[in-house]
């Protein structure tokens, strides 16, 4: 399971590249994008989903599947 | 005066050295300035020798120095209900607002391109449009970059206060000597109704408990910056009804721990900005209620009143944005740093200023001495150089100093439309104007026509270019005279 960035919505701030702990966060073409192979929902690392937690506009760092 | 004034001007229009020095020459030392004060009466010569060339630092120092923000810091920690960061645009003049969003290398030439063209440049600022601290790895790679390229320029940084103690240090081994701290509160609870969450240590706090860790982190910062002697200007958005008689407060708390300057500014709210405050309908104050606050201020921490609440991506002199000039594809991909236009413009202004500050010194006291109880509102059209120098037509804001008992005092500017593009004024840009000058005596311009000239007459406020060229605070001193019987200044120069 992974999240995923809506690219629409994203400012490209940068700041969920700098806070994700597995590194699958990305800046391509007009957004940042998430890596799905690399995306661990933050677990073992922390309580909640760095990228959400961040991110200045809602419901734009979701899980995959919505 | 006026070859003087030539020699000034020339320097910020032409291009090659020689033309830059023989005006220069020709200025010569007209007065007593040579070696006499050469700083203003009310900063300690230590503070003066860190902001003497720091236009937002020094009202002094704005006349003839200009900064330049580079956009390298987007991403932020905290949410503002002012603030809306889905919000670029080419149009806007507002802080938090830039067109393009650079990389360290990226901004690093466009400095190098802004300092070969700008003479007055003296400071970069990095003023989000995210904050520079919690986006730090930018911050620091551009500030490092540009230093070793340019080693006079002065570094700035503005920043939130929730991510600065963990970079104290760092901002001091790199010669940061300037930091601005946003600071609207120092009771949670007013900071509830500001800010809806921040990010700290790895998670989302909200309400109460996310005002609380951010007033703490900020009050630390202050210290710590105080502590290292780096100096902090405080900048507090005024939001009538949630923190306007609040600021008092946060005036007594950053002076206490060592502000050097707190920078009241008027929150901007317009529902087309789509920030919270804008769409909930939080209004911004009056330009009379700021003004009615800062007074009440008077006599706190140090206040600046010549903030113009710049974009994130501005250039130029504080009254002005050439940042248009300046956009990456402008940029050649390889430049090199020529320091002669820089060089040569400090030269000229080192002499020129102890000339000014000379004559206003000299203005004040006269105005002073007068002991007479009148008060004059004045508003000057000026481009710099501390100079009566720009034409009404032209003037894109007028800077209002008040003349009374108290001597002389900057107290605001007021923007206004050109009244003039190209030779022709529109009626109704001119009732624009009028309502801007609203509360004006005497208005100051390097030149007006008869007919603006007239239709300001009528509406009761004195227009006059008579003073076109001189040093702002003599012509208001020589009004003064005549307005309220005392004794002019002997002519100089
Ligand atoms: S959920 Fe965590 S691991 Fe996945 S992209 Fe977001 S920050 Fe990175
Ligand atoms: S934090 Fe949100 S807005 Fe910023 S880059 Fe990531 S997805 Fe985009
Ligand atoms: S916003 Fe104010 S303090 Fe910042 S650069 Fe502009 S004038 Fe100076």
């Amino acid at each position: 399971m992974s999240f995923r960035i809506i690219a629409s919505q994203c400012t490209q701030c940068g700041a969920c590249e700098f806070e994700c702990p597995s590194g699958a966060i990305k800046f391509k073409g007009e957004a940042y994008v998430i890596d799905p192979d690399k995306c661990t929902e933050c677990k073992g690392a922390f309580e909640l989903q760095q990228c959400a937690s961040v991110c200045p506009v809602p419901e734009t760092c979701v899980p995959a599947e919505l | 005066m006026s070859a003087r004034m030539t020699a000034l001007e020339s320097l910020t229009r032409t291009t090659s050295l020689d033309q830059l020095q023989t005006p220069a020459k020709s200025g010569g030392c007209a007065s007593s300035s040579c070696g006499s004060p050469s700083q203003p009466n009310d900063v300690n010569s230590a503070a003066w020798e860190k902001i003497k060339d720091h236009p937002c630092y020094s009202e002094e120092a704005h006349h003839y120095f200009a900064r330049m923000h580079v956009a390298v810091a987007p991403a932020c920690n905290i949410q503002c209900h002012y603030c809306n960061r889905k919000f670029d645009c080419a149009n806007e003049s507002r802080p938090g607002v830039v067109s393009e969003k650079l990389t360290p290398d990226q901004a690093l030439r466009k400095v190098i391109a802004v300092a070969n063209e700008v003479p007055q440049l003296s400071v970069l600022g990095i003023a989000g449009p995210g904050d520079a601290c919690y986006d730090w790895r930018k911050t620091k790679a551009t500030c490092e970059r540009v230093a070793k390229e340019i080693p006079d320029i002065k570094l700035c940084i503005s920043t939130n206060g929730l991510a600065l103690a963990e970079h104290v240090d760092e901002l001091a081994e790199m010669n940061v000597d300037h930091v601005t701290i946003t600071i609207n509160m120092i009771d949670p609870e007013i900071g509830a109704k500001i800010y809806p969450w921040i990010f700290h240590d790895h998670r989302r706090y909200t309400g109460i408990e996310a005002a609380r860790i951010l007033h703490k982190r900020q009050m630390l910062g202050l210290e710590m910056l105080t502590e290292r002697g780096i100096l902090t200007k405080i900048n507090s958005v005024m939001i009538p009804g949630v923190n306007d008689e609040h600021l008092i407060e946060v005036n007594k708390w950053v002076k206490e721990r060592g502000a050097f300057l707190h920078n009241v500014m008027p929150l901007i709210s317009d529902p087309a900005h789509g920030t919270h405050y804008g769409l909930t309908g939080q209004r911004g104050p009056r330009a009379i209620e700021l003004k009615a606050l800062r007074n009440r201020l008077e006599g706190g921490a140090k206040l600046m009143r010549h903030c113009r609440q710049c974009r994130a991506d501005a250039v130029g002199l504080l009254g002005e944005d050439r940042g248009q000039e300046f956009t990456l594809d402008q940029v050649p991909g390889e430049i090199t740093y020529d320091a002669s236009k820089r060089e040569t413009y400090r030269d000229v202004v080192a002499r020129e200023r102890g000339d000014y500050i000379t004559a206003k010194n000299d203005a004040i006291g006269m105005i002073k001495d007068a002991g007479s109880g009148g008060s004059l509102l004045v508003a000057v059209a000026t481009k710099g150089g501390g100079r009566i120098n720009e034409h009404f037509g032209h003037a894109k804001e007028f800077q209002v100093y008040e003349a009374s008992a108290m001597g002389i005092k900057f107290v605001e500017h007021r923007k206004v439309e050109q009244y003039c593009l190209g030779g022709w004024g529109e009626e109704t840009t001119l009732e624009r104007v009028l309502a801007v000058l609203e509360g004006i005596d005497i208005l100051l311009c390097a030149k007006i026509g008869d007919c603006p000239k007239h239709q300001l007459t009528e509406a009761g406020l004195r227009a006059t270019d008579a003073f076109g060229y001189d040093y702002i605070e003599t012509a208001i001193s020589t009004l003064y005279a005549a307005e309220f019987g005392a004794e002019p200044l002997p002519t100089r120069a």
